[in-house]
Parts: C-alpha cells; sequence; structure tokens
C-alpha cells in the first residue's frame, strides 16, 4: 500500500511542479523539455507503484523495472528482432515505397487526366485497411524479409504519394510565370522550382510513412515468419506469458518508431529550413 | 462530373492489369499439372484455366466479386459463412471504439487547451505515442485483456479507440485554437465567463477541423478493429475471416474479406461526410 500512496504522492506532487513550472516560465527552452520529461517520469512512477503496491501479477502488467531488467538481459535476442523486423522488413520497404511514389508522383504530374484519375483512387486507398493484404502478400513472397517490405512497399506507397502530387501543384502562378519567363524548360522548372516547394509535403507525407512502415513490417509477421523477428517474438512470448519480454519488445518498438520519426523530423529541417513551420521558432 | 471519366479509365485499367496479373501468377500451377501430365498448354487452355481455379495465386476479379457476391447475399445473414455477419462483428467494434476514441479525444483537447500545464506536458507524449507502432502489438493487448476475463468486444474496441483517439486529439486542439485573437477579444468585452467563450465562440469554430479528424478517425478505428481480430482463437469478424482464408490457402476468401472492408471504410468515412455537410450547412459555415 506503501508504494502505490507513495507513487500517488509523486504524481501529485510532480504535477503540481509542472502546473507551476509552465505557468511561470512557459517560454523558456528548458521547461518545454522539462516539464514532458517530468510527466513522463511521474507515469512510470506512478505505473511501477501501483503495480507493485497493489500486487498486480506480471502476466498481466509487469512493472518498468522488471522490463528494463529484461531488456537489459536478452539484447542479443532484441538486437536480432529489430534487424530483421526495422532494418531488413520496414526500411527496404519503406525507401522502396516512398521511391516509387515519388517517381510515379513525378511521373504523372505532366498528365492531368492521369493526375484527376488516380488522385480520388490514391486517396480512397489510402483510407483503405491495407494491413488485410499482409496474408496475400505473404503467400506470395514467402516467410521472410521479403513479404514484409512487400507489405511495407504497399502501405506507404499511397500517403506518400498524395502528399507529393499535392506538393508538386503547390507553386503558384507567379512563381510559374517567373520561370516561364526565363524560358525554363519543363525540366529545369521541376529541379529549381517544383521539387523544392514540394519537400514540405513530401515531408508530411514521409513522417507519416514512418510508422506505417514498422505497423506493417510487425503486423505481416503474425501471418508467418522465420523464428525471429519482432512480430513472431511478440506472438510467442505472449503464448509463454513472458510479458516482460513483451514489453521489451514494445520499447524497442516505440524507440525504433521515434528514433524513425525524430530522423525524418531532423532532415525535414535540413531540408526545408525556408519554409515558414520552421523558421518560426 | 468532370472527375468521373479519368476515375473510370484508371479503375479500366487496374482490372485488366488484374487480369493481366492473375493468367500469369496462376499460370505456373496450370504449367505444372500439365507436365505432370505429359501434356502441352495451348494459350486458349491457359487463359481459361486461370480463371477458374479453385485456390488461385491471385483470384480473377469475377471470382472475387462471386465470393464477395456469395458472402454478402447468397448466406442468410446469421449463418458464419456470411460477410455481412463477420462485418456486422467488426462494425460494432469499430463504432464503440471509435466512440470511446472520440470522446477522450475531444476530452483531452478542452484539457490540453484551457491548461497551458497540460498543454506542455501531455502533447509531446500524445505525439510520441503516435510513433509507437502499438497496432502491431494489438493482439497482445487482446491476450491480455482475455485472461483478465475481458473478452469481446470491448477489447477490439479499445485498440480501436486509440487509433482514433489521435487525430480526433489533434484536429480538436487546432480546432479550439481556431478562433483569432480578435474574436476572443470581442467576447472579453462582453465580460463572457470561459464556459460562455468555449460553447459560443471556440466549440462552433472548431467543427470543420472535427470533421476533417473523426474522417480519419473512423478510417483508424475501423483498421485497429480488424487487427484486433487477428490473434489466433478469434473465430468472428473479417480480421478473423483474413485470418483462417491465409492459414487454408482461401485467397478468395481472403479478397473477398478485404473488399468487404473496403466497402465498410468507403461508406463510413462517406457517412461522416454526409453528417459534417448537414452540420456545417445548418451552422451556416457550407462552403
Amino acid at each position: 500500500m506503501i508504494w502505490a500512496l507513495g507513487a500517488i504522492a509523486f504524481w501529485i506532487a510532480g504535477s503540481a511542479l509542472n502546473v507551476w513550472i509552465a505557468g511561470r516560465y512557459g517560454r523558456a527552452r528548458w521547461a518545454r523539455l522539462f516539464v514532458p520529461l517530468l510527466f513522463g517520469a511521474t507515469l512510470l512512477v506512478l505505473w511501477e507503484g501501483l503495480v507493485r503496491g497493489l500486487d498486480v501479477s506480471p502476466v498481466i502488467l509487469p512493472p518498468p523495472s522488471m522490463i528494463a531488467a529484461r531488456f537489459a538481459q536478452s539484447t542479443d535476442l532484441l538486437w536480432g528482432d529489430f534487424i530483421q523486423t526495422i532494418l531488413k522488413g520496414a526500411l527496404s520497404g519503406y525507401v522502396i515505397g516512398c521511391g516509387a511514389a515519388v517517381a510515379v508522383a513525378v511521373l504523372i504530374d505532366r498528365s492531368p487526366f492521369l493526375q484527376r484519375g488516380l488522385l480520388p483512387v490514391g486517396n480512397f486507398v489510402a483510407a483503405l485497411p491495407i494491413v488485410g493484404i499482409a496474408p496475400i502478400l505473404v503467400m506470395w513472397f514467402g516467410f521472410d524479409w521479403q513479404s514484409k517490405a512487400a507489405v511495407v512497399v504497399v502501405m506507404v506507397f499511397f500517403p506518400v504519394l498524395v502528399n507529393m502530387v499535392a506538393g508538386l501543384a503547390a507553386t503558384d502562378h507567379l512563381q510559374r510565370d517567373l520561370m516561364a519567363t526565363y524560358s525554363a524548360s519543363y525540366g529545369q522548372s521541376l529541379l529549381k522550382l517544383r521539387l523544392p516547394a514540394a519537400m514540405p509535403f513530401l515531408f508530411n507525407g514521409l513522417k507519416i510513412a514512418t510508422t506505417l512502415a514498422l505497423i506493417g513490417a510487425i503486423v505481416a509477421e503474425f501471418f508467418g515468419s522465420p523464428t525471429r523477428g519482432m512480430g513472431f517474438r511478440i506472438n510467442t512470448a505472449v503464448g509463454q506469458l513472458d510479458m516482460p519480454l513483451v514489453w521489451a519488445e514494445i520499447t524497442v518498438a516505440a524507440l525504433a518508431g521515434s528514433g524513425f520519426f525524430g530522423g525524418m523530423a531532423l532532415i525535414e529541417k535540413a531540408v526545408t529550413f525556408w519554409h515558414p513551420s520552421q523558421r518560426a521558432r | 462530373m468532370k472527375a468521373l471519366l479519368p476515375i473510370l479509365t484508371v479503375l479500366a485499367a487496374i482490372v485488366v492489369l488484374w487480369y493481366g496479373a492473375a493468367v500469369w501468377l496462376n499460370s505456373q500451377w496450370i504449367y505444372d499439372q500439365a507436365a505432370r501430365a505429359g501434356t502441352e498448354v495451348t494459350v486458349t487452355q491457359l487463359l481459361s484455366e486461370t480463371m477458374v481455379q479453385d485456390r488461385p495465386v491471385l483470384p480473377a476479379p469475377h471470382q472475387v466479386a462471386q465470393g464477395l457476391w456469395d458472402g454478402l447475399a447468397g448466406q442468410k445473414i446469421t449463418s458464419k459463412r456470411s460477410l455481412v455477419y463477420h462485418g456486422w462483428i467488426t462494425l460494432s467494434a469499430t463504432m464503440a471504439g471509435f466512440a470511446l476514441g472520440t470522446g477522450l479525444g475531444i476530452l483531452l483537447a478542452v484539457g490540453i487547451v484551457h491548461s497551458r500545464a497540460m498543454d506542455m506536458s501531455v502533447m509531446p507524449w500524445a505525439i510520441a505515442s503516435q510513433t509507437v507502432p502499438i497496432l502491431a502489438i494489438a493482439p497482445m493487448v487482446i491476450v491480455v485483456l482475455a485472461s483478465l476475463g475481458i473478452k469481446g468486444l470491448l477489447p477490439k474496441a479499445i485498440i480501436a479507440a486509440y487509433l482514433s483517439f489521435f487525430p480526433v486529439l489533434v484536429g480538436m486542439v487546432k480546432g479550439l485554437r481556431a478562433p483569432e485573437g480578435q474574436q476572443l477579444d470581442l467576447l472579453r468585452t462582453y465580460n463572457a465567463s470561459g464556459a460562455a467563450t468555449f460553447w459560443k465562440l471556440r466549440l462552433p469554430s472548431s467543427m470543420p477541423y472535427l470533421f476533417a479528424s473523426l474522417k480519419v478517425g473512423i478510417a483508424a478505428a475501423l483498421v485497429g478493429a480488424i487487427v484486433a481480430e487477428l490473434p489466433a482463437g478469434a473465430t468472428m469478424g473479417l480480421g478473423a475471416r483474413l485470418l483462417s482464408g491465409s492459414y487454408y490457402g482461401q485467397t478468395i476468401q481472403i479478397w473477398a474479406a478485404l473488399f468487404t472492408a473496403a466497402a465498410l471504410a468507403a461508406s463510413l468515412v462517406m457517412i461522416v461526410g454526409v453528417i459534417e455537410r448537414v452540420t456545417l450547412k445548418r451552422m451556416g459555415m457550407a462552403r
């Protein structure tokens, strides 16, 4: 009981401190970092305290300390799964899918007819439960990472395509007329004006696609996989009621997802430094 | 109307490509059979036989249509083979999760807009929570909840809610902050209370944003419900149809379930769209 009460007290104290800091130093840079971190820490403490204090069985919800211990203990296993699922499955599929989407967007850019036909279809497909094709692709490409990459390709293709097409249309008349007065060819105006202008839109799509890629790669493993990979490990560990290992895999997935997303955001910052949304802060 | 011709052209191209791919992918089996029987395969034979296999690698469009029709109209609605039955199971979980997620998203958004501390502490984590491929661990959540004795609709609804809550949260925060300083100042000169500002200005002006994110959210909720049906043991719902189809190599069943899910997603988004149009019109915000 002491654990639970202590955790709740800590949580209340942390929240009070957060409210105070937010009210007083809300604009400061360190406060922007510190407040969310403290909030996360209080959540972890609350979790640990409640699980211990209320004697929740680790089969249902293990405390963070136990997950951390399992994580440290099985780094080799986790690293192997990481390579199989994230590097081989998700990343290769992501590169192929996004590359194909950008290429298709540039190709159909010259044909308004194709655009008017493909865009509604693309928008429609982007809203569909594409994860559902995972069993079909696993059947076609076998159990190894190729099928996972194929699922990822299909999943990331349409969001990136839709964003890229919107991005290529983002220049206004004045800018295009200026290029025309320079007598720029189609290729020149594409390379020097429209591709750079499309970058904010493209990165929007690329950032959405990072999470989709991880989801696709992991879910596809539920339909069949070699004896490694994060989806496979989660499935079998659940079967053995080895919840700390499951949560360790989830931690890896969360870190990989955040890292992937953060990496894209950093690249975006470097590429579209001129855009108002990047300059504002 | 102007967009109809290009869309139909693209769809027709997709169907043609599909038939081509079906012939190409299914031909392997025909060639194997012919080699075993020691006969040659003629082109017409190839074309006709790739269209009618029981377990094709890629079913031809008309086979899928046949399977879809069979599942939707050819069975009694209560039958275990009926796609209407499985679709209903998935739909009920989707709607429950969507309602939960939307409610939670709106509540959190109201809190974030009104409390600076909440904005600073919750928002980064809400964003970070979306970079976690939560969908991938959905089956685990189901299994754990089942071991606690919680079965049926609720676990699926929780997954669906988790997925639909984020778009609603982000959209609502944006929407509740949409009123301009001038408008807020006007209400201040009226000495309007915080609650009055909320009900009379912030909430109405957030409606377009809310509906835009509801459309994203309901599609996400459907995906969540389907994936939540994937863990072994589930026997009902479109996700279970997908899984059993993949276990037994019933490709036509997979495609039929997939198209049912697609139609479901499309009609859900459309229904939200209609509600959006009616609501915005009544509120005088129709564009």
